[in-house]
Parts: structure tokens; sequence; C-alpha cells
């Protein structure tokens, strides 16, 4: 089987790609629509609370962070899956994620735009946000760098930074393409992106230089990233937070819960939009053995942290553990443990991988099973910790509820912006693709195009070298 | 990076646990609470309320864990079926009292996670919170072992002293809005008080001078205050100041596990092996079984 097929003409890929960013048709109206009520239950719920203060998202004593903070590890989360494909993948050589990448990467900006607003949401006074960062003030005070809330601050608006610079550059070919091809407000558009890209040979090879750099530079940060998050509870002094594990853990849940979501977004896109021939059943297919790779390695890292409680004789946090085996959070710890290590075993049979409606429930089931891993991080350390006085279960209220749900309508809403005016599919990517396909194809050619300078030149005269 | 660096002795540079705030104290104040003579009255909660301008939040409130109380008293009763022969199928002794506020670690955990710095060490030992610099990330209360850390989830200067209770506000201190962190002081502003008017009168401040709105109201004197390090006047201390008894029951600060000779010494320090170094000292409460 085929990542893809070799006949596919450049004019075709083309063609295919730019449709879908044409004039939108009914069903995009609706999702749009869609997630704008989805946004309202949050933009209402987050207007009450900001006039009226955290109470009424039942936030209390012992439970000072609760699905706010928890949501927000699981979108940090799912950036990270968008970095893993377009830089990880792109270093060590895997060509299969070229049709796929570049939504990829949006997902990353957009779901860190998601994850961004957390925090500002979660505070008690959030028209005080910006004392996190160091700005030079007339009082000379300066936010503490020894908190982790404040590396947080950094590493997000980092991250976000460079995933956002990162799909820009990557996107000025395709970008050349659409000007190309647009009138109108998109001409404008496009020729001001594109940063007057002409193909020629020197761009080429300054691009291709500048993307492998910041491919390069954003691989530590990705994984810098979660590890940074995974500190402000790392931390701690807490039970059950104070955990040596937890940056690997972290990171390993986000690209878990980030891959998830691509397979979720592969079926969305390839079936709205047509791209079958992109995003072929094969893609699909590695992405799933990528997800259950990556599975099992949290799996691995769960069993690792609950042994190391279990044998580390810390009362405390045996006690916290016991609780989440059997205490009031037990039916969501079980649903994580079921949706985040079981049900990942599905990936394992072939028909299932090929099989897109079961993949699109499978892979939410994923996602629900990371986003209960976050929430079942959180909250239990804080219902039960050290003083045995403050033990409290605490439901979240409607507001945080609401909050929580009206993320995944703007993220949807960024996300539908974004397909309708950038291309999801990167054009010139592909055809890079298909033609080193082509080139293997072929035996001699294949040696030509992967010799080294040191290595012996082959006869001129080779067969099949005319079409290079 | 030498070899002998390489080789060398780093136990050196290994510090058993982390030394918070300053070192070089003109004050220590600290707390002893003889549980012995507590009688779970909450006066000292009520003097609290009316000293620290503390909204009462209600009923509904209270119920959810919203409380302001910067000092609660806590109770804890026998579990009637512990397997053990001494203690019978119902409760002998009635709850146990522990009143409990900010227990002003010298390591404090709230301190090096606020992203704002808006807790942090005095001089005085003490452990501050800025209200004005806090932006409410909460972080503090959830690294609190205590768990005596509160937030102001709603606005109640509106509603909680209503027209004439405003009169009866503190004018030593703020009302706080929503949105920040707030925790006991150990009246800092009665210290202020003393503090200055011990320097206008050029002297130092005496032991004893200072009260505390809970020790001040206490009925049966349980909870004492005073400066630990007692610098200024050590030859006339007393045996009832709060050095003289920390140095009699054999509990010192900087430690995680006291060395007591004498085990009868009822003197103990809460949550005192996560090495947070409180500056409030329980003594037992001593029962027949």
């Amino acid at each position: 089987m085929k990542d893809i097929s070799e006949d596919i003409k450049w004019a075709k890929i083309n063609k295919d790609v730019l449709r879908s960013m044409e004039s939108p048709r009914m069903g995009y109206w609706v999702s749009v629509a869609v997630c704008l009520f989805m946004l309202a239950f949050a933009v209402g719920a987050e207007i009450y609370q900001y006039n009226v203060g955290m109470g009424p998202a039942n936030l209390n004593v012992p439970h000072m962070w609760d699905l706010y903070i928890a949501t927000f590890i699981f979108w940090i989360g799912m950036s990270h899956s968008g970095t893993l494909l377009s830089a990880i993948l792109h270093i060590i050589g895997a060509d299969w994620r070229k049709p796929i990448y570049r939504f990829a990467e949006a997902m990353t900006t957009f779901t860190l735009m998601t994850a961004g607003l957390f925090p500002i949401i979660h505070i008690g006074r959030l028209w005080n946000m910006y004392w996190v960062l160091p700005y030079f003030s007339d009082r000379g005070i300066w936010p503490n760098f020894r908190s982790p809330l404040v590396w947080d601050a950094f590493a997000i608006s980092t991250y976000l930074t460079s995933s956002a610079l990162f799909l820009f550059v990557g996107m000025i070919p395709d970008l050349a393409i659409c000007r190309d091809n647009a009138r109108g407000w998109r001409k404008k558009l496009y020729t001001m992106l594109s940063l007057g890209w002409r193909g020629d040979d020197r761009q080429w090879r300054h691009f291709r230089k500048t993307y492998m750099i910041m491919a390069c530079f954003l691989i530590p940060l990705a994984v810098s990233v979660h590890s940074i998050v995974s500190s402000d509870f790392a931390v701690s002094i807490m039970p059950g937070w104070h955990v040596t594990t937890f940056p690997p853990y972290f990171v390993a849940g986000a690209l878990y819960s980030g891959c998830a979501a691509i397979i979720t977004l592969f079926i969305l896109l390839r079936y709205y939009f047509r791209f079958e021939e992109y995003m072929t059943l094969s893609i699909m297919e590695k992405v799933c053995k990528l997800t259950f790779a990556i599975a099992m390695v949290w799996t691995y890292l769960n069993i690792i942290e609950f042994s190391s409680v279990w044998y580390g004789h810390d009362a405390v946090a045996k006690e916290l553990l016991l609780s989440k085996f059997y205490g009031p959070y037990a039916p969501y710890f079980w649903a994580m443990i079921f949706f985040g290590s079981v049900l990942p075993f599905t990936l394992c049979f072939r028909s299932l991988r090929r099989n897109l409606k079961a993949m699109m429930v499978i892979s939410i089931g994923l996602n629900i099973g990371m986003w209960l891993e976050r929430w079942m991080i959180v909250t239990p350390t804080l219902s039960l910790s050290y003083h045995p006085f403050s033990f409290d279960v605490m439901w979240p209220s409607w507001v945080q509820w609401f909050i929580v749900f009206g993320s995944f309508g703007w993220f949807g809403l960024l996300f539908l912006v974004f397909v309708k005016v950038f291309p999801s599919v990167s054009m010139y990517e592909v055809k890079e693709m298909i033609l080193h396909r082509r080139h293997l194809a072929n035996k001699g050619i294949a040696e030509v195009m992967h010799r080294r300078s040191s290595d012996k030149q082959p006869d001129s005269g080779t067969p099949g070298l005319e079409g290079a | 990076m030498s070899l002998s660096n390489l080789l060398g002795d780093w136990s050196k540079y290994r510090k058993t646990h982390e030394e918070g705030g300053f070192h070089d104290y003109e004050h220590m104040w600290g707390m002893v609470i003889d549980l012995n003579k507590c009688i779970g009255c909450n006066a000292c909660s009520v003097a609290c309320y009316a000293e620290n301008n503390l909204p009462v939040v209600g009923k509904e409130k209270f119920e959810k864990g919203q409380a302001m109380h910067w000092l609660r008293i806590e109770r804890y009763w026998d579990e009637p079926d512990l397997g053990e022969s001494r203690v019978s199928e119902y409760q002998h002794h009635g709850a146990s009292y522990v009143p409990m506020m900010c227990q002003q670690c010298n390591a404090a955990t709230c301190e090096p996670v606020c992203p704002v710095a808006a807790t942090y060490h005095t001089p005085d030992g003490l452990n501050a919170q800025v209200y004005n610099r806090c932006i409410g990330s909460r972080y503090c209360s959830n690294n609190c072992p205590y768990r005596l850390r509160y937030f102001n989830f709603y606005s109640y200067y509106e509603d909680a002293w209503p027209a004439p209770l405003h009169m009866q506000l503190n004018p030593d201190l703020s009302v706080r809005d929503k949105g920040v962190m707030e925790k006991c002081t150990f009246c800092v502003q009665r210290i202020r008080t003393v503090k200055d008017k011990a320097k206008m009168d050029d002297r130092p401040v005496m032991d004893g001078e200072i009260q505390t709105a809970c020790m001040q109201t206490c009925p049966t004197t349980a909870i004492k205050f005073g400066d630990m390090l007692n610098l200024h006047s050590p030859e006339k201390a007393q045996p009832t100041d709060v050095s003289q008894l920390w140095r009699k029951h054999q509990v010192e600060l900087g430690k995680h596990t006291q060395n007591k000779q004498n085990k009868d010494l009822r003197g103990y320090r809460i949550h005192e092996g996560l090495n947070t170094d409180p500056c409030v000292m329980f003594l037992e409460r001593v029962r027949e079984v």
C-alpha cells in the first residue's frame, strides 16, 4: 500500500488544495455557527465570573485549581504533536508526514491560543495578568523568577511565537501559489504574506536552511514547554504532584493527545475537503501506529509513577494513590485508564485502523481519556493532601463546565477560519514527496538522488534521469 | 571544571533544606498554643474576624468551603473503632481542638511559588502577604500543606458589612476585594503600632508588649505570642514567654525532626517533617486513657 500515488499531476495538487479554500458551502457555515454557539457559553460564563469573582466556579479552600488548569494542560498538550509531525519527523526524514503536517502545525498554534486563555480566565484579578511578565516598571518590581508560573508565561509565549512563525515560514511557497491564483482581498493578503516568493534556486536554498534551523529550535522548545508545565506540579510539595517523572510523563501525554487530535482532524479534513488522494489510509495507519507507541510510553510512565509511590513508603502519597483507585474520583480515574491505556489497543487491528468511522470515535475517546488524565492530576491531590481538616470533594459548577465547553468552540472557530484562508495541505511538500517516490521507484535515479559528493559518481546516461 | 574540582568534597555545597527568607532577623515572632488549655470556644476566631475585617460569608458559602476564617478551630474526634482495645465504641473524650492560623513558616512553601512575589518573608520572620500585588493565581494556597490561605472568591465589602456595620471595620488595615489571597498576619498592624511606638520612645520592643487579637481574647490563655529571639531583653525573660517555652520544650527552629532528651515534653510543630519550619509550637493535649 502506497502512502501516495506517484501519478498525481502538479496542477491537480494545486487545484485540489486551492479548491478547499474556495467560498464555503452550507456545511462550513453550520460548523461556524455551532462553534460560535459553543463559544457563547464560555463568554457568558466568563463575563459572569469576571463580575462576581471566582466563587461561582465552586472553587473552595482546598480546591483552588480545578478544570481551568486541567483543561489548560490538555490544550497545551495537544499542541505538541504538531511540532512532532512538522519538526521531529522532518528531521528524521519521515516523508509521510508531508500531506498532514500543515494542519497539525496549525493545530499547534491554535491549541496554544486556546490554552493561553485558561491561566487568564483562572486568575483572580485577570486585569493584572501582565504582572507575571518581567517588564520594566517605575517601581522596580519584578516577577518572582522562582515560580513555575513565571516559567510558564515565558515558555508558552515563546512556544506560541515560534510555532506561529514556523507555521508561517513553512507556508511561504504555498502562499505564493495562492497569490498566483487569487483575486481581490485574497490577492493582497497572499502577496503580502508570500514575501515576494518567486521560487528561484537561491530562495529555496535559504528557505530550506531556515526551515531546518527552526525545526531544530522548536524540538527542544516543545519538550521543555510541557516539562515546565509539569513543574507547576512537580515543584510543589503536594503528594501526587511532587513526582520526579512528571516532565517525561507530561510530554508523553502531550504527544499522545496531540496524535489523537491529529487523527480526528485528519478524518474531518479528508471527508469535507475530499483529500482522499493526499491523506491516504496508509498515512492514517502510520499515524495510528505512532499514537499506539506513544500510548504505550504513557502507560509505562503511569505504571512507573504508581509503583514509585507504592514502594516509596510516603504514607500520604500512598493514601492519595489508593484514593484514586477507590476514592470519590475513582470512576474518572478508571475511565482515564480505560480510555488512555486500554482503548489504544484497538489501534493494533489493521481493519480498525483503516476504518475511518471507528477511528473517529476511538480518537475522540483517546482525547477524553487524556482530558480525564489532566483532571485526575489536578483534583485528587487537592481533595486529599496533608491536612485532614481540609479534605474535601468538590464538583465543578456550570461556570467551569461552560468555559471548558466553549474552549472547544473557540479552537474550532480558529481552525475553521484557517482552513478557508490558508492551504491546509502543503502543496509544495506533497509535490516533493511524489517526486521522491517517483525517483525511488527507479533504482538508477535513487542512486543519483541519494549520492553524496564523496560517493562514486554514476556513469552519465543512467536511464530515467531525464525527468530529474 | 578541573579534576580537583570534580574530585572535591561536593557535600559542602549541599544544603539540608531550604532556608527561606532573611537570615539576619531583628525579631522572630512566634506562638505557643497549649492544647491542654484550649476549650474550643472559638473566641479567638471571632476576635480575628473583628480585628482583621474578615467577612462573614454566610451558611451556603461556608458549606462550600469558601469561608474566610484566618483562625479556625479544627475539631478531631476519636474514631470509635480503630481496632485498638483502649478505644471503645463511643467517644470518651469528646472532640480535640486545634486552633490553626498561618504557621508563618520560615521555609514557607507558599513563597517561592507566587509568580508575582506577593508573599515574601519580612525581617520579623513573618510570612507577609501583599494584597495589592496579588493577582490571585492561588498557587500559594495549593502549595500550603496546612491549607491556611484563604481566597476572596467574592467581593464582600458591599454585603458583609451593611450600614451601620461598616463603622466597626478596623481602620488599621484594608478590606480586601475579590481575587486576592489572604491569611493570618499575626496581627501585623498591632506589631507595627507597637514597633512604631517603641521607636518613638527610642527603646527596643519589649517581649509581651504585643498582643494578637486571638491571644488577647483567649479565656484560658491557651495562646501565647512573642519574640522567639528575644535579643533585646533576654535577662528579663519570664518562664512563660514564648522564647522560654520553646527552649523548655526543646523545640528548635530550622529542624525537621526534634531531638528531645525528655520524651514527656509536649511541644511539637505540625507537619514539621515537610521542612516548612513553622513558627507555631503546639503543646500536646494530655489525656487519661
